[in-house]
């Protein structure tokens, strides 16, 4: 509990602090593209992504190891990764592009693909002497605990560069995202920015494989953007909130990882992330499942007790548990279940704003099936009072008719 | 000849019969643009295994299937919730709950790593296909002793069950099944039920995922379930041929790609030999490439295409 409150404020050392700095820049800068691609709908494109970058992980660890001895050289490494991404993100633009396969298809085949080819080349790696082979399985799973503090400065330069070029370009990302049409007659190459966007989640990607791993790297691009959908309907402020939650997951991944010797960091990211979203998918006021039910609740109370009201106002019986409960609890009916005169009166009201709703639908039939719920909210609330005083008139020149 | 008998005939039936199975149900998921479920699905196996060790303390076989099970059961029922409850798209939620859980197991598994537990997950990535030896194979006379075959590693009668019963329940719905692929609104208007028959076929896909997953490990599981069905998906229109394809191509790709693995690195000049799994994954890979190419079917038709 000690060591984690000292690796939260940073007292930890030097080296726990920069990869923690390191890996919040990594994880908001992932939140950020993660949340052009979410709205882009091609989440899991970062996942065919990183399991493309095994085999040039493997193969650049094989290069280096045959020509210095020790394969474990993070830049070249990561160069490897991005090179062999980059081909396994052509093959899934090409296959989607140019046969009848679907994106999910192209997906799963590039990834379980170059996985096996990267799989096979680290059983070769396995026969070789080379030194620093147990490193390599850090890229599968994450290892932050054997960083160099240069390592990870180049991850948080590199996250930091990423950040920056998502502030440039957000606008015209954003416009991809949405109305790719309007962007082109805007005279934007949207071909070249969902490029741009795709290299951009590579990045990501590739940066992230050392805190990570591959295979969880994907989560980071993935869950704080939903995550932070839950919170707003504004897209650039889901940017930011996606940036916040990435952040805050790496905070409280990488924090907690030091607490004990042997706690692998990319899962516990990862699960921090998960917790972030849970919080969000549950009490979010605008989307969350408590706000959702509670919404429920309320409408399901309107509907009983205007049915009952009416009810009321045309001597019909009740027999809902819950309607009565209601009209009991408002003082419209004693315990008996007869209405007492404040009930009559409510009744009456609510009689008398059905027939108001009833003759705006029959007028305005458009305008109403545009009102969410039109006749039960009090129609004060809705229209104007001339439009009521409107429909009043009406309503009472056709009861002279009747009559 | 013995010698192939002792290290290779199981492990090249398992991988055959593997592929075959996964290959077949990867029809269904890649016609329905679903074919990312069985990554998930193979990805949600570890945490299932792990907890299922933790509860139990002990490795067996049974115990890890049913904590694969519960655990597949688990990802399809919090995507479906987090889909419809949180209006998340399907792939997104998926991408929610598989890296999470996925997650949670490397965690368990690294926190009781400590304790000296014999699990680790490149096991669970790469599997042990190499490891399936038949001791008392020792030449074609033990294929018709009972004593012998008594001793055939249990995965591959696993593999061989799971193989049957796949085949069994896509025989029983076929129809169900095809119309639900092709037209889901009016699957559910003739009353074929395609939410159930969806279910189902996850279900199968989970039953497949995990009874591979012990014996050949997570990546060959998904290669299968969507290379040699994508590859084929471009040879031909017409669904059953499309079947027969799949299949032709999970064998070769099985085949060729245990014996790369095991003689491939001896061309080269090397010793040692690579993972079998990788190799037959990789060659899956290929087929589609080529398929990708060549195929006479590749192209769109029909659909409306981009201006």
């Amino acid at each position: 509990m000690e060591t984690w409150w000292r690796a939260l404020t940073f007292t930890l050392g030097y080296n726990t602090s920069v990869v923690t700095l390191g890996a919040m820049l990594l994880a908001a800068g992932a939140g950020m593209v993660g949340t052009f691609v979410l709205l882009r709908k091609r989440a899991l494109v970062s996942d065919a992504i990183s399991h493309a970058t095994l085999p040039g992980l493997a193969l650049a660890f094989i290069l280096v190891g045959l020509t210095t001895g020790d394969g474990r050289y993070l830049p070249a490494l990561l160069l490897g990764a991005a090179a062999s991404a980059a081909i396994g993100l052509w093959a899934v633009q090409s296959i989607s592009d140019h046969t009848r396969l679907g994106e999910d298809a192209a997906i799963g085949a590039v990834l379980s693909t170059f996985f096996a080819v990267g799989v096979v080349l680290i059983t070769v790696i396995q026969s070789m002497a080379v030194v620093g082979q147990s490193g390599l399985t850090g890229y599968l799973v994450g290892a932050t605990a054997g960083m160099l503090a240069s390592e990870a400065k180049l991850i948080a330069a590199c996250a930091l560069g990423l950040l920056a070029a998502v502030l440039v370009l957000r606008r015209q990302l954003l416009l991809v995202c949405f109305d790719a049409d309007f962007a082109r007659t805007q005279g934007l190459d949207t071909g070249r920015l969902d490029l741009v966007l795709l290299l951009l989640l590579m990045a990501v990607v590739v940066i992230g494989l050392k805190v990570t791993g591959l295979i969880l790297i994907v989560a980071l691009t993935i869950i704080p953007p939903v995550a932070a959908r839950f919170w707003t309907d504004q897209p650039m402020r889901m940017v930011a909130l996606a940036a916040l939650l990435g952040a805050l997951s790496g905070y409280l991944g990488v924090t907690l990882s030091s607490v004990r010797e042997g706690l692998p960091t990319g899962p516990l990211i990862v699960l921090s992330a998960f917790g972030l979203f849970m919080v969000s998918f549950l009490f979010s006021p605008r989307r969350g499942v408590l706000a959702s039910l509670l919404a429920y609740r309320r409408l399901r109370r309107r509907v009983h007790l205007r049915q009952g009201l009416l009810a009321l106002a045309r001597e019909e019986p009740i027999f809902d548990d819950l309607t009565l409960t209601l009209l009991c609890r408002r003082g419209h009916i004693r315990r008996d279940g007869v209405a007492t005169s404040a009930g009559l009166a409510a009744a009456r009201d609510a009689d008398h704003e059905e027939r108001l709703w009833a003759l705006y639908r029959e007028r305005y039939p458009d305008d109403a099936l545009h009102r969410e719920h039109a006749g039960l909210v009090p129609i004060h609330e809705v229209l104007s009072p001339d439009a009521i005083m409107a429909l009043e008139t009406q309503l009472l020149g056709r009861r002279e008719v009747v009559r | 000849m013995s010698e192939f008998m002792m290290f290779s005939l199981v492990p090249l039936a398992v991988a055959v019969i593997i592929s075959m199975t996964c290959a077949l149900l990867g029809n269904f998921l890649v016609l329905r643009r679903q074919s990312l479920i069985g990554d998930a699905i193979s990805h949600v196996a570890l945490p299932g295994i792990v907890v299922s060790f933790l509860l139990t303390g002990v490795l067996s076989s049974s115990a890890m299937m049913l904590g694969a099970g519960v655990s597949a059961l688990v990802t399809v029922v919090m995507i479906e919730l987090i889909r419809r409850l949180g209006r998340v798209e399907a792939s997104a939620a998926m991408g929610v709950v598989f890296t999470s859980l996925f997650a949670l197991g490397v965690l368990l598994l690294e926190w009781h790593g400590a304790s000296g537990v014999h699990l680790d997950v490149e096991h669970a990535l790469y599997g042990n296909l190499e490891s399936l030896i038949w001791f008392d194979g020792t030449g074609p006379a033990a294929l018709f002793d009972p004593v012998a075959l008594a001793d055939l590693p249990p995965q591959l009668g696993r593999a061989a069950w799971v193989g049957l019963l796949v085949v069994a329940m896509l025989v029983v719905l076929r129809r169900h099944l095809v119309l639900g692929s092709f037209d889901p609104e009016f699957a559910a208007s003739v009353s074929a039920r395609p939410a159930l028959v969806d279910l189902l076929l996850v279900t199968l896909v989970a039953i497949a995922a995990i009874a591979a997953f012990e014996a050949v490990g997570s990546i060959i599981v998904i290669a299968m379930f969507i290379c040699p069905a994508a590859a084929a998906r471009l040879m031909t229109n017409r669904l059953g041929r499309q079947i027969a394809w799949s299949q032709l191509f999970a064998v070769l790709s099985a085949v060729l790609g245990y014996l790369l693995a095991g003689h491939a690195p001896g061309w080269l000049g090397f010793e040692a030999s690579v993972s079998a799994a990788g190799m037959i994954a990789s060659v899956a890979g290929l087929i589609l490439l080529a398929a990708c190419l060549a195929g006479p079917r590749r192209r769109r038709t029909g659909a409306a295409t981009s201006v």
